[in-house]
């Protein structure tokens, strides 16, 4: 399958320099007061160029050149924060732009009533309002979202989903939804537009990627939050060292007060600059890396919310079995003849387009010599499927032919005056156990024997799943299956939980009982019966193949229809989230090492005893705390490609994961910084900067 | 002689085996004591529900409670503040109004407005703030009504607020926190008046001073003279004939010995985490504190609630684990900021030392920094007294801490720093750490890729929002008041001592009282408007101001789904989350206060042994 937004470079030339430019333009202090750390910083970088200025008009607070350069590099970490998110930003735009091509604006055939004669009026596609219907023919592209109400066509959804090969959309049922962008290229739809424009997935979509119109989600906010306390305790930590540095200036009756300048380099190094200017970075990545993977999220809250599931619904169809099951076997039931089954089996079957019905009809050419009959012919009709009646027929004169589970066809049998027989029960009993789906054929009220269905569990969803489970996240098989058969094949794929002979109720029932626990349920739907429970779980993830109302329902569209994927929007929830809490752990733990560094240099002349806690032995107090300065400005640009990627994340337990990423980032936040700062300062003396 | 690097070396083991016993025994009693109080807090029947359970109920019936009462957050708090309000004006109206008033045999005035609202705000903040000395200022009224009601109500509201909190944790999608008026009678009734029964029985029978006679005059053992100038008629000095005063040997053979209800007192004021002592030597006065044995069952008493509430938290969050991980938490914590002040004031005064005294443990001497303690103590219980007392929000003292070598002096400010959460009060040392383990949580969930979650609570922005306030008044308040004080002549004028110690010392009294400690390092002249008024405000805010978001946090986890524990949560009961615990506490307690400290003890330390010149 192709992935259409292709894979990009982190640092693609084009976009760096893009982003370089956006770095200046956002240094309006309208953009940073959304984010209360960088806005101290440039705030800050303000105070010391006006210091710079008056030391250039000789009323210096410190050496002017030390001032300047102070200046310099405060002013490069707030560039830098800036490049960080114009880099998210970039990326994610540019992948939505690519997604944006798609939908050029055409022009559209609005239809004046219901039916396909109707009046036809030509307008631009951006003109069209939720409930406008439109005529799309042979050639044209569908000019937006929304649902097919009359008619059948093949159509290319390459555009989307990168999937060449042309799906058949059609009114009513599950194959009933068109998305704007993909083209028809047969026969022709009239479809009903699903939303006004603007509010369609792709626009939802390039607005989060968008800094400015994203909204914060619920746990960016909280850190800010946390960002923001530490902010005030940094301000009041620096701001009362003016006062305590003039009393002991007084006390030790030696040396002079700190200088502002200083007191701001100290204020700047302390306030956590590196998660506050990588935090929206951050967000828009976690955006970018859902896009690259072909999903649409209707919401960034989704996206965090899909680090917290704990229960993952999957369909066993498609997603635990490779899609469809086979008839491989016909069983009578004692009495009955394997051919009279073989062709009462073949009659049901012939109207059902279903996989299944498909391949009774081929079991009974190759095994019984059946073939294929005109069912018009036969003055037959067929009795479709449906949800609440479970099971699917046909009607000939004077017979009555039905096929479906069993407990449906039992009821059907007794309806009929008939009853369900003891031996019919022991080979539905047998089948099922073997983990095979067995079909009940009766002819009136006359059970005939079963068709054996067999399901194919795909491979190495058995690793993955016991993946999940040591992440702490349970996973249930969703199936219409028996509970013997769905039992079976629940083992042998190895998920925790299974809801057999579920309809759509006892989907949002299991949903609701989860919630109720306290627990988080995330799963994938595309029928319109499956609407509710996807409006009722807390990720959602709709396929793209599937109805209006089910994408409505959902809170992420997966332009794959991969109902696996869900598995890793789980991952990219989780990396989000760990990617937030790395660099915060980073950056406060930095704090240490630039203590060491300022504090001895802030008061070398009024106490140069505490020279003694400069274990790092810089060189001079100037290259001191310049040192912490530039160390704090490139520890941004260095961790960039971290926030654009997200920390690595694995599928192990909580508490190992908390081990091993409190070394990298708490340990390592406290030691990285002693040997940067130090190099910094070698580098300076060397240069004879200082 | 033992360096200073290694100064442990010097201490003698006998030191060290004093102080594992005492730790020994805290734990071990921490445990039935714990178990005892989730009873009574919860309601169950219990050894005593027998005995005073008619008094309970007939209370409830007079106060016109009921005993299934159940109270949102704001319901609980504002019964809080009313109840508290009330008890300052009724303590600030007694030291007013003392003069007129019975027992008060030494006949004192009445106290001084800025004084007794300092101190009426103290003692209802569980923070006992001595601006004044007991025996010159207090009728036995006033510390009988006034300070030690305040004493057992003050930390009965702490266990309050800290049963609100657990009562957050356990709730599933309730709006009810209980009742704060049954909370409060439960706490006095069954912990703090039957445990300070005993402690005064046992303290008085080791000599502790328990009366309501007059003070009394003795004969002195040693006759002693001054020289006292004489007056004439007019009151004036007489000079002589070079126009100096003339004096006369005045013979001392009598002394004035302060008396009073001490035993009372003391019992609740080490049990409560108050530390206001009736006599203003506190414990290191020989009729409050008078022998080893009454100083180690003081000490225990320090800490035993403190201790004892981890052990009930657990039990009432129904899971003990939790449990060991505060308590190993708080131990941690005290152990390793215990060892350096036992070491720095066994090793010493090396500016002594260079003037040929022998202050160096041998086995003729105990050694060490001996000014300003106690003989009957020594160095290794004064500092272990020193190192309690601020560990929990206690502040009492056995010795003088402003005498203490900087590191030593530097524990127990730093230990008030850190927001009095290693034990701290009754009750409040406790909700104050479950807010830093919040925040630990908060950091270290993100780290494992999920909303961060604490006892199945999640923790979302109104609880960050809460708990930043929380985090962030005492250091506004403290550093906000050092930096007034030190930047206006009329804080200056208090400071005594010059030099970094003068600074030391009014960072400590703001710690003290922002974090409603009461210790005071000494060498400040708090008794002034400037203080007293500055103090006072902080005082209340440092209690006020955390109580309330404690119980906000407290309202929105009850409302809140309790998510079942799996592979996936953070389990907060490991020994790795005790460290992250720890280094949360010592991080932004650190941070905070390093620039501060860099000027006050940490350079006074370096001037002292001469490091860094």
């Amino acid at each position: 399958m192709a992935t259409l937004p292709e894979k990009r470079p982190l640092f693609d030339p084009p976009l760096v320099r893009q982003a370089v430019l956006a770095s200046f333009a956002k240094l309006d202090p309208r953009h940073q007061v959304r984010n209360p750390v960088m806005f101290i910083v440039e705030v800050g970088s303000l105070l010391t160029t006006l210091l710079y200025v008056l030391a250039l008009g000789g009323r210096a607070d410190a050496p002017p050149d030390f001032i300047l350069a102070i200046t310099l590099w405060l002013w490069f970490t707030v560039l830098f924060a800036n490049f960080a998110e114009a880099m998210a930003e970039g990326r994610g735009k540019a992948q939505a732009e690519s997604l944006r091509l798609a939908r050029r604006d055409v022009s559209a055939k609005k239809l004046a009533g219901a039916g396909r004669d109707s009046a036809v009026l030509e307008v631009a596609a951006s003109a069209l309002r939720k409930g406008d219907l439109v005529l799309v023919e042979a050639g044209d592209t569908v000019p937006g979202d929304g649902e097919v109400v009359d008619g059948i066509a093949s159509v290319d959804e390459s555009a989307i989903t990168g999937e060449s090969a042309p799906v058949i959309r059609e009114s009513g049922g599950d194959f009933s939804s068109v998305t704007g962008g993909t083209r028809v290229l047969s026969d022709w739809l009239v479809v009903r537009i699903g939303a006004n424009p603007g509010e369609a997935f792709l626009d939802r979509m390039i607005a989060m990627v968008e800094g400015a119109k994203r909204q914060k989600t619920p746990n960016e906010i909280a850190l800010q939050i946390l960002l923001a306390a530490l902010t005030i305790v940094f301000l009041l930590a620096t701001a009362t060292l003016f006062p305590f540095a003039r009393y002991s200036v007084d006390a030790a009756g030696q040396g002079s007060p700190i200088s502002i300048t200083v007191l701001v380099a100290l204020l700047v190094c302390l306030i956590p600059t590196t998660i506050g200017g990588l935090l929206s970075a951050i967000g828009i990545a976690g955006m970018d890396r859902l896009i690259q993977a072909n999903v649409i999220a209707t919401s960034g809250r989704a996206v965090e919310a899909a680090g917290d599931v704990d229960v993952l619904l999957l369909d066993k169809t498609g997603t635990i079995t490779l899609g469809n099951r086979q008839a491989t076997e016909f069983i009578p039931v004692a009495g009955v003849d394997v051919a009279t089954l073989a062709d009462a089996a073949q009659l049901a079957s012939l109207a059902d387009e279903t996989p299944e019905g498909r391949s009774i009809v081929v079991l009974a050419k190759e095994r019984h010599g059946l073939r294929e009959r005109e069912i018009e012919a036969l003055g037959a009709s067929f009795v479709g499927y449906t949800a609440q009646t479970r099971m699917s027929g046909v009607d000939l004169p004077g017979r009555m032919i039905r096929k479906g589970a069993d407990d449906t066809m039992k009821l059907f049998v007794e309806a009929q005056g008939g009853h369900f027989p003891d031996d019919a029960r022991a080979l539905v009993d047998r089948v099922a156990r073997l983990g095979g789906t067995p079909l009940v054929v009766a002819e009136g009220n006359r059970v005939l024997g079963i068709v054996y269905l067999k399901d194919i569990v795909k491979g190495g969803m058995r690793e993955r799943f016991a993946e999940l489970r040591r992440m702490g996240i349970r996973t249930v098989m969703i199936t219409g299956d028996n509970p013997l058969t769905a039992a079976a094949i629940a083992a042998e794929a190895g998920v925790d939980d299974f809801l057999a002979q579920a309809t759509p109720e006892a989907k949002l029932k299991l949903i609701r009982e989860h919630q109720a626990g306290g627990r988080l349920v995330a799963m994938t739907g595309d029928g319109t019966n499956d609407a509710p429970a996807l409006a009722q779980a807390d990720v959602a993830v709709a396929m793209n193949t599937g109805t209006q109302a089910a994408k409505e329902a959902g809170n992420m569209v997966d332009l794959d229809s991969n109902p696996t994927k869900l598995i890793e929007i789980v991952g990219i929830g989780k990396q989000l989230l760990m990617t937030r809490g790395a660099l915060t752990t980073f950056s406060i733990a930095n704090d240490v090492a630039k203590y060491f560094a300022i504090i001895p240099a802030a008061f070398a002349v009024t106490y140069p005893q505490l020279g003694a806690l400069n274990i790092m032995g810089l060189a001079t107090p100037q290259s001191a705390i310049l040192s912490a300065v530039i160390f704090n400005a490139l520890v941004i640009i260095a961790l960039v490609p971290l926030a654009l990627r997200g920390v690595r994340y694995r599928p192990v337990g909580a508490d190992v994961m908390l081990r091993n990423n409190l070394l990298v980032y708490g340990l390592g936040g406290v030691v990285v910084p002693f040997l940067g700062i130090k190099l910094i300062d070698l580098a300076l003396t060397a240069l004879g900067l200082v | 002689m033992g360096g200073f690097l290694l100064p442990g070396l010097s201490t003698g083991w006998t030191s060290w085996l004093q102080i594992a016993l005492y730790l020994l025994v805290l734990l071990a009693a921490a445990v039935p004591l714990g178990n005892y109080m989730a009873r009574v807090l919860e309601g169950q029947p219990h050894l005593l529900s027998r005995a005073f359970g008619r008094l309970e109920r007939s209370i409830y019936r007079v106060a016109g409670v009921r005993e299934d009462d159940q109270m949102g957050w704001k319901a609980y708090a504002l019964a809080l503040l009313a109840f508290s309000l009330v008890g300052t004006l009724a303590v600030y109206g007694l030291q007013r109004l003392q003069g007129a008033l019975p027992l008060n045999p030494a006949a004192m005035g009445a106290v001084p407005p800025g004084l007794a609202f300092n101190t009426a705000i103290s003692f209802v903040s569980n923070t006992n703030w001595q601006a004044y000395s007991g025996e010159a200022t207090m009728s036995y009224l006033t510390q009988m009504l006034g300070l030690t009601v305040q004493n057992f109500v003050s930390a009965a509201s702490g266990i309050a607020v800290l049963v609100a909190l657990i009562r957050g944790f356990r709730a599933r999608q309730a709006a009810a926190l209980g009742s704060f008026w049954v909370d409060l009678v439960r706490s006095t009734l069954y912990i703090l008046l039957p445990f300070s029964a005993i402690l005064a029985l046992v303290l008085v029978a080791s000599g502790v001073v328990q009366t309501f006679k007059p003070y009394r005059v003795v004969d002195l053992v040693e006759p002693t003279a001054i020289d006292q100038p004489v007056l004439d008629a007019a009151g004036a000095p007489v000079l002589d004939a070079a126009g100096e005063p003339v004096t006369e040997s005045v013979p001392l053979t009598t002394q004035t010995l302060a008396l009073g209800p001490a035993a009372s007192q003391i019992a609740i004021k080490q049990l409560g985490t108050n530390g206001g002592g009736f006599f203003n030597a506190n414990a290191a006065h020989p009729l409050e504190n008078p022998s080893p044995w009454s100083n180690f069952l003081e000490m225990l008493a320090l800490l035993l609630l403190p201790a004892a509430l981890c052990v009930t938290f657990g039990r009432m969050v129904g899971d003990l684990r939790q449990a060991w991980a505060l308590l190993a938490t708080m131990t941690l914590l005290f152990v390793a900021l215990l060892l350096p002040a036992v070491a720095a004031e066994q090793a010493g005064n090396p500016r002594l030392a260079a003037t040929g005294v022998d202050d160096v443990a041998g086995s003729m001497q105990a050694g060490g920094n001996m000014e300003g303690k106690e003989t009957r103590f020594g160095v290794a219980n004064s500092a272990l007294w020193a190192t309690a007392t601020t560990a929990a929000s206690n502040g009492s003292v056995n010795a003088m801490h402003d005498s203490f070598t900087p590191i030593g002096g530097a524990v127990p400010l730093f230990l008030m720093l850190l927001g009095e959460v290693v034990f701290g009060g009754v009750g409040s040392g406790l909700y104050g750490l479950l807010i830093f383990a919040i925040l630990a949580v908060f950091v270290a969930g993100l780290m494992v890729g999920r909303t961060p979650e604490y006892l199945g609570k999640k923790i979302e922005a109104y609880e960050m929002k809460m708990a930043s306030l929380v985090i962030l008044v005492p250091p506004i308040v403290v550093l906000g008041s050092t930096a007034l004080a030190l930047s206006t002549s009329a804080g200056r004028a208090a400071v005594f001592n010059p030099g970094a110690h003068g600074f030391s010392e009014v960072l400590y009294a703001f710690a003290s009282m922002a974090n409603n400690n009461g210790s005071a390092f000494g060498g400040l002249g708090a008794n002034a408007p400037f203080y007293n008024t500055l103090g006072g405000i902080g005082m209340f805010i440092g209690r006020f101001a955390i109580m309330v978001p404690v119980l906000a946090i407290a309202g929105s986890l009850a409302a809140k789904k309790s998510i079942p524990v799996g592979a996936g949560t953070l389990p907060t009961h490991t020994p790795l989350f005790v460290t992250l615990l720890i280094s949360t506490v010592l991080i932004v307690g650190a941070l905070t206060f390093i620039p501060a400290l860099a000027l006050g003890p940490i350079v006074e330390h370096l001037l002292l042994w001469g490091i860094g010149q």
